[in-house]
Formats: C-alpha cells, structure tokens, sequence
C-alpha cells in the first residue's frame, strides 16, 4: 500500500520520530529523580549515623561515599550508571541496585500483570455493558462501583478485602518455603517452568489479593473510560451510515461501536501503568509481597539515594517505554495516527 | 402510469421531549415512481431529514412513528414499512431502500478501509459471496463515482470531502436499491463539487431508472435536478406538483415566499420571510403557516386547510385556493372568516425590532 503510506506517512516515520521524542523526555526525568532525592532534607549518612557521629566524622563518611562532590559531578556519575544500566550500588547494604531489580522486578512485575489482567476483564466488559446499555441498572451499579473503587486508596481496599477473603488465600504459608529452581526471577515462570503446578497454585492464590485490591485502583477508570467512548461512537455519523446500509445491529455494535471505543482507552492504558507502579509500593508493603515497592519503601526510610534514585529510574523507564508501546499498538489500530 | 416504488400516506414522526412531543412530521403523504426524482424543499427544521428518516425507519428510539410507508417491489406486492420489526426493516436496507447523508467528512468509519466498508455492506446482503465478486462489485460502483481503482485500499481519511461523498453513494448504489433518499448530499461540498454529485444522482435515475427523494434547501438544484416537487412547512406538505409547473406559477403563499427569497444576478434586495417557522411542541392552530403569511385570513387562524388538487395536477393546502376551486367551502371559515389577518403586519415589525 505504497500509496496509502505516501498519503499519511509512513508507520516507520511515525516510530522513528516517538523514539527520537522520548530521549529528552527521559534526559528531564532523570533530571527530576536527581534533584528531588537533594532537595529532601537529610542523606544517608545523617539518617544512619546522626546522633551518633560528631561533625566531622560525619563530614568525612560524607566525603568518602562522595556526598559533598559537586552536584553536576553527581549528576554525571548518575547518568554514567542510567547509561550502563547498573543504577549504582545501595549505600545501606552494598547491593547493586541492578541485582534488586533483577531479584525482586519479578514479583512487581507478576502483581503489575495480574491487576491489569483484573483491571481489563472486569472493566471491558462491564463498560461496554454499561455504555450499550445507558442508564439502565446495569449502568447505575456499574458507575457508581467504578466511582467507589477509584476514590478507595490502596490501603484501605486491601484491609477489607483481607477481612473479607483473607482466610481462604492462603495468607499462612509464606512464599518464601517454595522451593523453586530459579531461572527467570519470576516465580510463577520458574514453578512453571520447572512443572511445579502445585507451586503456580500456590503463587496464583497469594497473587488473587494483591492484584485485586491494585487492580481496584485503576478499574474504575477503565470502566468510566470504556462506558463513554462507547456512548459517543454509538452517536457517531458512521453508525447511523451503517444502519443505513443495513447492517446487522450485531455488527454495527461490535464492528463500529466497540472497536472505535476502545482507541481512547489503549492510550489511557499507558498513564494507568503508571498508577500501577505506584499502587504497587503500597500493596507490596501491605500484602508483604517480595516486589521492588517494598524494598523501596525500606530504601526511602534509610535515606538511601543512590537506591531510590535507581529504582524510581527503573520505574520511570518502565512507564517511558510502556507509553511508547502503547503509542505504537495506537498506530497500528488507527491509520489517522502517523507523522 | 407505472405504480408507485413508494407510497407515504399521512405519515407522523413525533419525538418525545420534556415538554411534549415535537410533530416534526405530521400527516405527510406523497407518491414516488419508478426513475422519479421528487424534490423536497423547506426551511432548516421543518421535517425533511426526519421525513428521510421515518421512510427507512432509521428514526431513534424515542421517536414515534405512525402512518403508511409502503415498498412495492417490481412486480412484488406492496409491504408497509411501518411496524415492521426492526430485523426485516434491517434486510431492506441497502437493497431495496438507499439513504445518502448530508455530512460525508464523519459518515464511513475512520478505521476501516473502503474495501472493509465495501466488503460489509455487501456481505450483509449477499451471504456466501465471494471475495472477488465483491471487490469486482466494488470497484465497478466505484468506477461509476470517478473513484481509481487505486485507492480501494484506502482510509477515509485520505480523501477529500467530495470524493467522500462519491464514496458514500457508491456504497449506497453497490447494493443497487431501487429507491434512495438523499440528504442535502451537497450542502457541506463546494459549488463545483455540488454539481459534479448533482450530475451523479441525475445518471442514475437514467441508467438504472432508479427513485430518488432528494431533500435540500437548495432550490436551484430543485429545478434542475427534480421531476416532482414537494414544499415542506412545520412538519406539513403544503404544496406538491411538478417541478417546473411549482416555479412558474407557485401556489401556496410560503412557496411564493421561499421562490421570492432566493438569491439571483436580478436580485436587487433581500427579501426574507418575517419570524421564523414555528415550535413544533405547539404548532400554531389553523393553518401553520398563517402567522408569517401575507395573504392570511381570519379563519385560517382557526380552521386546516384542505388539500386542494388543481387543474395542473399541484396539490396545495391553503384556503386562498380552496376557496377559489369550491367556493362553498368558504362557510367553513365562519362568519367574517374571510377578513385579513391584520396580525401578521405587527408581528413582522416586531420581528425587525
């Protein structure tokens, strides 16, 4: 279809030119994960040793660790180890924060999966029902739940649904008595893998919680989302067109309706990711789930920069390239959307 | 005379709203036959794109329709339209009833291809048809439209708004329906374009005698595209016959109006209609038209017109020329009915004000 590309730019054009966007988009990111950790009061050595060093102790521990260099000069240590994906070693406990995100990026990644998996089959099929069916009871019930779990923080969904569900999850047995070879890092993958299905039924069950209460984070949105684009495009000219033409309802709905209600959508998907990762931290601490939040948690409370600097930077990367993933599916659904 | 592809007897389209129904069309009867062109002009808001509707069935759900749409078929028996279920009336649609909108830049789906578009229009149609006798199905409708081959691959939104349109009536021609409805077709598109669509619909009742009802406001295009012409106000038919008996010798007061407020080289000032067409929640009694209306009489505030049918076959619904065909009828308007409304002068200054 080399006419087609010639008319409204080409696919590649449009990827080349997003990536080539993201650099800055990054470059000030970093910029902002730097200063925020300085501009807090306090640094590692004062939360550690304060009270129990005299000043110039505490001065020299400062300089050794490298503290009282110039911030550009800090900055660029910084970059030197975004760009070698190494992310410097912890100031706390000397591990590498890259082995951090490797060992415990798993256990996120896994909690991430299974509360947008909840997120898309509750909220797809509920929005749709409640936008196909406006202002019906179907509809009611659906805005005001979607209402209620977006205004509910994390840490009070997951306390009610413990109340409500936690004994029969298997809240007893820590995960940590798995005996599981380890070669991905993601356990569910490496029980998997190794034929343990008793395991993956044991994770699965610890999983069902903890993405439940972060999936109620964002599946209200999703619902609100679906619910209106659906209403607006069964409004659209092109349906009327299409009845006109006789099409089945059947179709009309599915094939013009649904399809065009879910572009907007894919592309809040990628800010919802985002929500996610930050969910995640509290319902890691909450549910003592061994991801990446918890330990940054730990890290934020011993001051620790170099480790909350790296892991916010792996966050904040994850959510870049997932914004530009999201923008290329967009592409590929929507012909409109090319350079 | 050939019978009728469609006959509309008294058909009423009333929307529920918060203060009552809107009568957007109430009572409308007319005839369309085989390769006929009927014209049907009015004021914005006065019914003709809900009378488009109410023919397909397309109107929305809380519309109430009521009245007579038969289909004949050739050599088929007639079937009422109206009250038909929504399936049946669904299977027509693209065979036997056409519909070209108004609007073509938001009418196809931006993103499905023309050939997706094509392929389930005729699919919904013709099941089991194969995939080349729709794309040969195609791309000769599109052939017809001045459409390359070319560009059948093609987003909508890589053609310009007229070669939209084409698009649109292609789609609607590929399911070769023997009666279509056409919507202002060209009321978004330029002057040249306009007339380019105007030629279009103009071959198609020569090649494939097909009946079109062509709704605009344009009365040019009325004149030189229609066979027949009926004039619309507030929901009502008030003046149908033939195209050029209506321009040469209009009868109903509206229509002289309308004739008068159109735009030529010999136009030396505006002339416009005083108020404006009435709240069809409350229609006014009597004739509709009788505020606004210069030559209005007492009684035609008071008492309907009747249709009249004169010698040259125009069918009129005022009171001038009932009376002036049957003049016994003038007892209906009462004592002193016949007097001038003075009322109209007041409201056409206060109009100006």
């Amino acid at each position: 279809m080399s006419n087609t590309s010639k008319q409204s730019g080409s696919l590649r054009r449009y990827v080349l030119t997003r990536i080539a966007l993201a650099v800055p988009m990054v470059l000030i990111l970093l910029i902002l994960v730097f200063v925020m950790m300085r501009v807090a009061p306090g640094d590692p050595i004062s939360a550690s040793q304060g009270g129990k060093l005299n000043a110039t102790e505490l001065a020299a521990r400062r300089h050794a660790a490298g503290f009282d260099a110039p911030l550009y000069q800090q900055f660029w240590d910084y970059l030197k180890s975004v760009v070698t994906l190494n992310f410097g070693t912890t100031f706390s406990d000397r591990r590498s924060v890259r082995d951090i995100i490797i060992e415990n990026g798993g256990a996120t990644l896994t909690l991430t999966a299974g509360a947008l998996v909840f997120a898309t089959v509750i909220g797809i099929p509920v929005g749709l029902l409640a936008g196909r069916y406006r202002d019906r009871p179907v509809d009611v019930i659906a805005r005001l739940a979607s209402t209620i779990s977006y205004a509910a923080p994390v840490f009070v969904t997951a306390p009610l649904l413990t109340l409500a569900f936690g004994s029969t999850s298997g809240q007893a047995s820590p995960l940590t008595q798995l005996n599981v070879p380890t070669q991905t890092h993601i356990l569910i993958l490496d029980a998997a893998l190794d034929g343990d299905w008793g395991a993956v039924n044991d994770i699965l069950q610890h999983l069902l919680l903890p993405s439940i209460a972060l999936g109620l984070l964002i599946v209200g949105v999703f619902i609100r989302m679906i619910r209106i684009n659906l209403i607006q495009s069964l409004q659209g000219d092109y349906i009327e067109a299409a009845r006109a033409r006789g099409v089945k309802e059947r179709h009309v709905v599915a094939r013009h309706g649904f399809r065009n209600a879910l572009v907007p959508v894919i592309t809040v998907l990628g800010l919802q990711v985002a929500m996610l990762l930050g969910g995640a931290v509290l319902t890691e601490k909450y549910f003592n789930w061994p991801g990446i939040g918890r330990q940054l948690i730990d890290y934020i409370n011993q001051r620790d920069y170099v480790a909350v600097q790296g892991i916010v930077t792996v966050f904040a990367l994850v959510v870049v390239v997932i914004s530009l993933l999201i923008d290329f599916v967009n592409a590929l659904i929507d012909p409109r959307v090319r350079y | 005379m050939t019978e009728p592809v469609l006959s509309v007897r008294d058909l009423r389209v009333w929307y529920g709203t918060d203060r009552g129904p809107v009568r957007a069309v109430d009572g409308v009867t007319f005839d369309v036959r085989p390769g006929e062109t009927l014209g049907l002009v009015g004021e914005s808001g006065c019914g003709k794109s809900t009378l488009g509707r109410g023919v397909l069935g397309l109107t929305p759900p809380a519309a109430a329709v009521d009245g007579e749409v038969v289909l004949r078929s050739p050599g088929g028996a007639g079937r009422n339209l109206v009250g038909l279920p929504a399936k049946e009336i669904q299977r027509l649609r693209g065979p036997e009833l056409g519909l070209i909108f108004q609007e073509p830049m938001t009418r196809l789906n931006p993103l499905m291809r023309i050939s997706q578009h094509f392929e389930e229009a005729l699919r919904a149609h013709h099941k089991g048809l194969p995939k080349q006798e729709i794309k040969a199905r195609a791309l000769a409708a599109l052939r017809g439209m001045g459409i390359p081959e070319s560009r059948y691959g093609s987003y909508p939104h890589e053609f310009s708004g007229g070669m939209r349109q084409r698009i649109m009536i292609a789609l609607a021609l590929v399911l070769r329906p023997a009666f279509i409805v056409a919507d202002e077709p060209t009321t978004a598109l330029d002057v040249l374009v306009e007339a380019q669509i105007i030629k279009i619909l103009a071959d198609l009742r020569k090649n494939f005698d097909t009946s079109l009802v062509l709704i605009t406001h344009n009365l040019g295009i009325v004149a030189e595209a229609c066979d027949r012409v009926a004039v619309m106000y507030a929901g009502h038919i008030v003046e149908q016959g033939d195209a050029r008996e209506v321009f040469a010798n209009p009868q109903h007061p509206y229509t002289r109006e309308l004739l008068r407020s159109t735009i030529s080289l010999s136009t030396t000032g505006l002339h416009f209609i005083p108020g404006s067409p009435p709240d069809l929640v409350e229609p006014p009694q009597g004739c509709r038209f009788h505020p606004r209306c210069p030559v209005a009489m007492r009684g035609c505030a008071t008492v309907e017109p009747p249709e009249v049918v004169l010698p040259t076959g125009v069918v009129s619904a005022c009171w001038q020329q009932a009376i002036e065909a049957d003049p016994a009828l003038a007892d209906e308007l009462g004592p002193g009915g016949r007097e001038p409304l003075a009322a109209v002068k007041e409201i056409s200054v206060a109009d100006e004000a």
